[in-house]
């Protein structure tokens, strides 16, 4: 055993301390001020930013900017298409058609002479027609296509039953545009008959002064005389299932879906976090019990508990229970974040790098908050934005069954819960609050991988 | 391994019971009459049906009676279809919505996997943006819309085969389950996308795959033995309760696609106020949650042998 | 590495498809072993006879004794056949009986000796005798035993102050059956078309005990089908009944019911694709219903759909006034033709729809309703008064008390807006699922509630005594003797003119009196396969009834 030759004594000798070794030129940059500028520089999550804070202006100061009643009906306008402003006749007011009748004098299987008994307008479609003997009744058809060359004659209206009953007045959601009438005799049988007399009429839009007040197209004062034009109210997105402003409603509607899509998610899963972080840092006895609670609120049926929270809070008819929903979907939520937390922490408790903060003397609560929340932040955020629009469409289900806010306050949910129905007819009831909600998501999607990268601690001075 | 399974049922025993416990008080604080009906009845039928379901009793001596039936693995009589077990609803609607439900995770497991690791590769790039786009899409249209939209495209696609490709709706043949089981794990697929790319992005730049990747080993070999094993860890812990609440939760697919699930028993019975029902459907769920969760646990610990049972 | 990742991702796809598909096969055959559903046909097969048609729902009660509904009401009318029935015109005609009579007093049945049980053995007055008294008997339960009320002491037994064998019911001999009424019932030839009137077999009920009509096999036919298989929630399958008497007038082998669900988009669908041989249309399917050239046909189906007010004496809407002006803005045209916009449905003036037979011809012709000027200057006239008998500034907030459906939602939603623009009136809707706002209707929890009501039978009784102070079904509370007493005359004459002129009365007070706000009758629209002929819908009885339906070549 020989002593290496290049060592000397004095090189076992303490070192002296020795400060500024390394000296940072720059000024230092915290965790968090790195954060903030990567998400700078991320123009992603900068332009959600934006959208974000767009669609908060939109629900805070929208109402000043259109001053619709987003409760206002008109039924003269239901489910209309984005369009431009229309216009009406402004016609006497409507008095009740005793009909036409006249004994038959001709026979056969089809009526002869369909025509108007006046003009036609969305108020009513007047019809009368020569009678036919031995009928015992006339069935009244109507399409927006030719029935011809198939017979096909569009949809039942009505009948009229009595030979000598040869008129029919047809009232049904009559819309500004071009019908086919078409009347079916019907025999001794009371069967109907192949052939058929159509006739097409073009429907003008009309209205007389009172309905016009009525329906909140012109002030009370305005003069207005009969025969002339009245431009309606513009309806930039068109009109619902009640003739209301969807524009308006949208408006009022996202403070409603913004509020329950951002806040109860927040919240739960912000519960989530430091349940799921207990249970999977404290681990053992606490960590089973702590699990066996969130699967039994997990397996509680949501609609049922739901309904006991209304009455709990004793949310009346009519009030709305904004603040309760808010607080029963916190109640009911919050397990699965837990659930994936506590998955998260037990996995990363493992690594290499808590063992040595550990080694190192690191507090608990710093081990939690410096190393594993920052480390499952990815998971979480992704838990986050998929809550929002769960959040919206729970509320809008709890709405219909009379658990969220009541009518006719809107919201986004409900909306486009209501256009899915009629999706095919008239599609700009359901995409344009899916739209809204689309944007909404993506927005707080692309700002949460934006956050998600800014805080990454592993990403620091890339990107 | 065995007694820590032994313990977790035991556990998840005690879970269920309280699962129906609270749910049988809940359901009767919840205002409402079961018995009654639009026809106005007798004093005398109502004392009848009262008695027949046990009603006469005070809720506590109900709540011991249940659970003395629960025990024996009866849920009694239904309130909606009088002359039917409520353990016959359930022994023949389970099995169509666990199929169901089944295929809809898998397909959800595997396209979530899939498009979820697809999008961390290419992380910034064009088919993540372009997956990103479809999952928000996906989510922020309520699955009704979904269901819809899969049916009238299948419509358009037999009537443009001119034969039935695929039934448009009902059940019975494998031909029947593809559509639907698709349409019900949209949502989850949408959700396991996003958190698979999190995870996937999570251990990228870990120090296992760094020193995976320094010593050489091939990488196919790191990717799917380090990376994909390790990032799909948070994906099982969301799959156990997905595969019951999906099971359960599929009311919207089971009424668009006539399918004779379980979830149309569960929403209903709520609605219906169908007590027996309500107990039969919620304790058969919570057990079968537990269950799933036991199972993922025991995965859990398969997969990630870091993760040790305790 | 990443284009490793990516071959090794497609691997992983690939696998996963496989994996799918494999579990799809293992579970599809794990199906058949559990007997889930079969495989539905097409829509129609003109060589076996066979149809395809959907519930809106799994049949909840087959127990002819216990049904109430009518999914079940439907399916029962197809494999079960009473005393008399309905045909396609809606006369009752000769079922089980061939010739009946009915008196003051009572009515006797002569049954036709070729009625068969689907086991061959002949259906007796017995079977009637058997079935009618466990109805009334209370432990059976029954929600619709008041139907059997007008047979001699009903009422008693069904209260439990008699026994059930002295239900007013005999068997003469096998094929007579004598009935004694409790009250004269003119219309007893429409009552025993009702399924609760229908036959049960003593010794075969025994057989099966409580299980009873749980299954298929647990029930015995005599109708013109017999049910061969029935998943329950899944599968129903109906095939013609060999031993019904009159076999040789059915020409349907099959109906087979793969489908059920109320959706109507999903039916719409199913038709398109030639899966189901009719289907009922909703509103956003008429457009393309008429552009694709369907042939579109209506009925109503018979009910009655209304604002009910409440007359318990702390609630504002027990002021006659109030409803009066209430009144004067409610106009069920608008109602119908704006906010419903459904074809079939028709705005309802009067507490009897259009449909009701009269003496001669339909009642409401006979005697129309007094009419309603509409008019807001009176009606806030009224409020006014009613505001100055009430003692108040201003009208509390009305509750109006909802379903949780589409349409319910639609209606309150105008009420909502319509009262306060006329008439100021703050109205807050408290909209719950079924059993509760049954539970609220019945406590008196509201003070306007929308509400409806299908008929039981046709007779405009069946609708005039749901006001009537003794009526269990009048939730409103409403008391009027003089209402009361023309119910007593309608309910006891015998003279139809009589009794026609109390309906009129009645119609009268309800309008006079503003004790509701009818709004509607209810309207079905559907399309059907030209090819299938024959069937009927309407407002009382088995709706549809494809008893006499048959197919024929494409026209």
């Amino acid at each position: 055993m020989s002593t290496p030759a290049h060592l000397t004594p004095a090189d076992f000798a303490p070192a002296v301390m020795e400060r500024h070794v390394h000296a940072i030129s720059r000024p230092s940059l915290s965790y968090w001020q790195d954060a903030v500028r990567r998400l700078r520089a991320n123009w992603r999550a900068m332009t959600s930013l934006g959208v974000v804070i767009g669609l908060c202006i939109f629900a805070v100061a929208g109402p000043w900017i259109w001053q619709v009643d987003p409760a206002a009906q008109d039924v003269d306008q239901i489910s209309q298409g984005p369009s431009l402003p229309a216009t009406a006749l402004i016609v006497e007011p409507g008095t009740a058609w005793a009909g036409v009748t006249k004994e038959p004098t001709a026979s056969g299987d089809v009526v002869a002479n369909l025509r108007l008994a006046e003009p036609a307008t969305t108020q009513t479609v007047r019809l009368t027609w020569e009678p036919v003997v031995g009928a015992t009744g006339y069935v009244v058809y109507r399409s927006i296509y030719d029935p011809a060359p198939d017979r096909a004659l569009g949809l039942p209206l009505g009948d009229s039953l009595g030979a000598n009953r040869v008129s029919y007045e047809d009232r049904l959601d009559l819309k500004p545009q071009r019908y086919w009438y078409s009347v079916v005799v019907l025999d001794a049988n009371g069967a109907e008959q192949q052939a058929y007399e159509t006739f097409s009429v073009d429907v003008v839009r009309a209205a007389s002064i009172e309905e016009a007040q009525a329906r909140g197209w012109t002030t009370q004062d305005a003069a207005l005389t009969v025969g002339t034009q009245l431009t309606l109210p513009f309806h930039p997105l068109g009109t619902d299932y009640l003739g209301r402003d969807m524009l308006a409603r949208l408006i009022y509607g996202a403070r409603v879906s913004l509020f329950i899509g951002v806040v109860a998610p927040i919240l739960f899963v912000l519960i989530g976090i430091v349940y799921g972080s207990i249970a999977g840092f404290v681990g053992g006895r606490l960590d089973q019990v702590l699990m066996r609670f969130a699967e039994f609120v997990i397996a509680l049926p949501f609609l049922l508990f739901m309904i006991l929270f209304k009455i709990a809070f004793g949310i009346g008819p009519g009030e709305s229970g904004v603040i309760p929903m808010l607080v029963a979907l916190v109640i009911l939520d919050w397990p699965p974040t837990a659930r994936l937390v506590r998955g998260q922490i037990l996995q990363i408790r493992q690594e290499g790098y808590v063992s040595a903060s550990q080694l190192l003397g690191a507090k608990t609560g710093y081990l939690v908050f410096r190393h594993m929340i920052p480390n499952t932040l990815g998971v979480i955020l992704v838990t986050l934005t998929f809550a929002v629009p769960s959040a919206i469409f729970t509320e809008a289900f709890l709405s219909f069954i009379g658990m969220g806010v009541a009518p006719p306050t809107p919201s986004w949910g409900s909306m486009a819960n209501d256009g899915i129905r009629t999706m095919l007819s008239h599609p700009h009831e359901l995409i344009f609050p899916a739209v809204l909600i689309s944007i909404a998501v993506l927005a707080f999607n692309l700002l949460g991988d934006g956050l998600r990268d800014a805080l990454d601690v592993r990403m620091r001075g890339r990107e | 391994m065995l007694a820590y399974t032994f313990k977790r049922l035991i556990q998840g025993v005690i879970t269920v019971w309280f699962i129906a416990t609270a749910t049988f008080f809940a359901m009767h604080a919840v205002p409402g009459d079961p018995l009654a009906n639009e026809r106005a009845t007798t004093e005398a039928i109502r004392k009848n049906l009262e008695a027949r379901y046990g009603l006469d009793r005070p809720v506590t001596e109900q709540y011991v009676l249940f659970l003395g039936n629960m025990m024996r693995g009866d849920f009694g009589i239904s309130f909606t279809q009088e002359n039917r077990r409520v353990n016959d609803i359930i022994r023949e609607s389970f099995p169509v919505s666990a199929t169901l439900g089944i295929l809809a995770v898998a397909f959800a497991a595997f396209g979530g996997v899939v498009w979820g690791a697809l999008t961390a590769i290419y992380r910034n790039r064009l088919p993540d943006l372009v997956i990103t786009f479809l999952v928000i899409l996906g989510i922020s249209v309520p699955g009704f819309v979904v269901a819809a939209l899969g049916q009238l495209a299948l419509v358009d696609i037999n009537a443009w085969l001119g034969f039935s490709l695929l039934p448009i709706a009902g059940w019975g043949s494998i031909r029947h389950m593809i559509v639907p089981s698709m349409v019900l794990g949209l949502g989850t697929m949408a959700y396991l996308t996003r958190l698979m790319r999190s995870s996937m992005l999570e251990i990228t730049n870990s120090d296992f795959i760094r020193t995976a990747r320094a010593k050489g080993l091939p990488p196919t070999r790191i990717f799917l033995k380090h990376q994909l094993r390790n990032a799909i860890l948070p994906v099982i812990t969301v799959l156990g309760p997905s595969i019951a609440a999906i099971t359960t939760g599929g009311f919207v697919v089971e009424l668009v696609f006539a399918i004779p699930g379980l979830g149309r028993s569960f929403v209903q019975s709520v609605q219906q106020l169908d007590y027996t029902v309500i107990m039969g459907t919620t304790v058969f769920y919570g057990a079968f949650l537990v269950f799933m969760v036991i199972v993922v646990d025991l995965l859990y610990g398969l997969i990630d042998p870091r993760v040790r049972l305790e | 590495m990443s284009r490793a990742a990516v071959r090794q991702l497609v691997w992983l796809g690939l696998a996963g498809t496989g994996i799918f598909i494999a579990l799809m096969v293992a579970l599809s055959w794990a199906a058949t072993i559990t007997g889930g559903g079969t495989t539905a046909g097409r829509a129609f097969d003109l060589d076996t006879k066979s149809i395809t048609i959907f519930l809106d729902d799994e049949p909840p009660q087959l127990d002819s004794r216990r049904t109430s509904d009518t999914i079940s009401g439907m399916v029962l009318g197809h494999i079960m056949e009473g005393l008399l029935r309905y045909d396609a015109r809606n006369q009752v005609v000769p079922g089980v009986a061939e010739r009946w009579e009915i008196r003051p007093t009572g009515a006797t049945f002569w049954l036709r000796n070729t009625a068969r049980w689907s086991d061959g053995k002949p259906v007796t007055a017995h079977d009637f005798v058997f079935a009618w008294r466990t109805v009334v008997d209370p432990a059976t339960a029954s929600d619709y035993a008041f139907i059997l009320y007008y047979v001699k002491n009903g009422e008693a037994i069904n209260s439990s102050k008699m026994p059930p064998d002295q239900l007013g019911v005999r068997a003469i001999s096998d094929s007579v059956l004598e009935v004694d009424f409790e009250r004269p019932a003119a219309f007893f030839d429409k009552l025993v078309t009702f399924p609760t009137y229908f036959p049960i077999r003593q010794d075969f009920q025994a057989s099966r005990g409580v299980r009873y009509a749980a299954d298929a096999q647990d029930l015995l036919f005599n109708g013109p089908f017999v049910m061969t298989r029935w998943a329950h929630g899944a599968n129903i399958r109906l095939e013609k009944n060999q031993e019904y008497w009159n076999r040789d007038a059915i020409r349907l082998n099959a109906i087979d019911i793969p489908y059920i669900t109320s959706d109507t988009p999903t039916l719409v669908n199913l038709f398109k694709d030639g899966s189901l041989v009719w289907a009922r249309l909703g509103p956003e399917q008429f457009e393309e219903a008429m552009k694709l050239r369907w042939n579109v046909a209506r009925y109503g189906d018979g009910s009655i759909w209304y604002v009910d007010f409440n007359f318990r004496p702390e609630r504002p809407t027990r002021n006659l006034n109030l409803r009066r002006a209430l009144q004067l803005v409610t106009d069920p045209n608008e109602i119908v033709n704006r906010v419903i916009a459904i074809p079939g449905y028709k705005p309802l003036n009067s507490l009897f729809p259009a449909w009701l037979p009269g003496l001669n011809g339909l009642f409401r012709q006979e005697y129309p309703p007094p009419a309603i000027t509409l008019s807001i200057d009176e009606a806030r006239k009224h409020l006014e008064m009613a505001k100055k008998e009430l003692g108040v500034d201003q009208i509390p907030p009305l509750v109006l008390l909802s379903d949780d459906t589409i349409l319910a939602n639609k209606e309150a939603e105008y009420f909502q807006s319509l009262y306060k623009r006329t008439l100021n009136l703050d109205i807050r809707i408290d909209k719950q699922i079924f059993k509760q706002r049954i539970a609220k209707h019945n406590a008196g929890d509201f003070d306007m509630v929308l509400a409806g009501w299908g008929p039981d039978y046709a007779d405009p009784l069946t609708f005039g005594d749901l006001y009537a102070s003794f009526n269990g079904n009048n939730r409103s509370l409403y008391n009027n003797p003089a209402y009361d007493a023309q119910v007593r005359i309608a309910q006891n004459s015998t003279d139809q003119s009589a009794r026609m002129d109390a309906f009129a009365e009645m119609q009268r007070i309800m309008i006079e009196d503003a004790v509701h706000l009818p709004t509607h009758e209810r309207g079905r629209v559907f399309v059907q396969a030209p090819q299938l002929k024959g069937v009927v819908h309407r407002a009382i009885g088995t709706e549809p009834d494809f008893t006499d339906a048959y197919l024929v070549e494409a026209p």
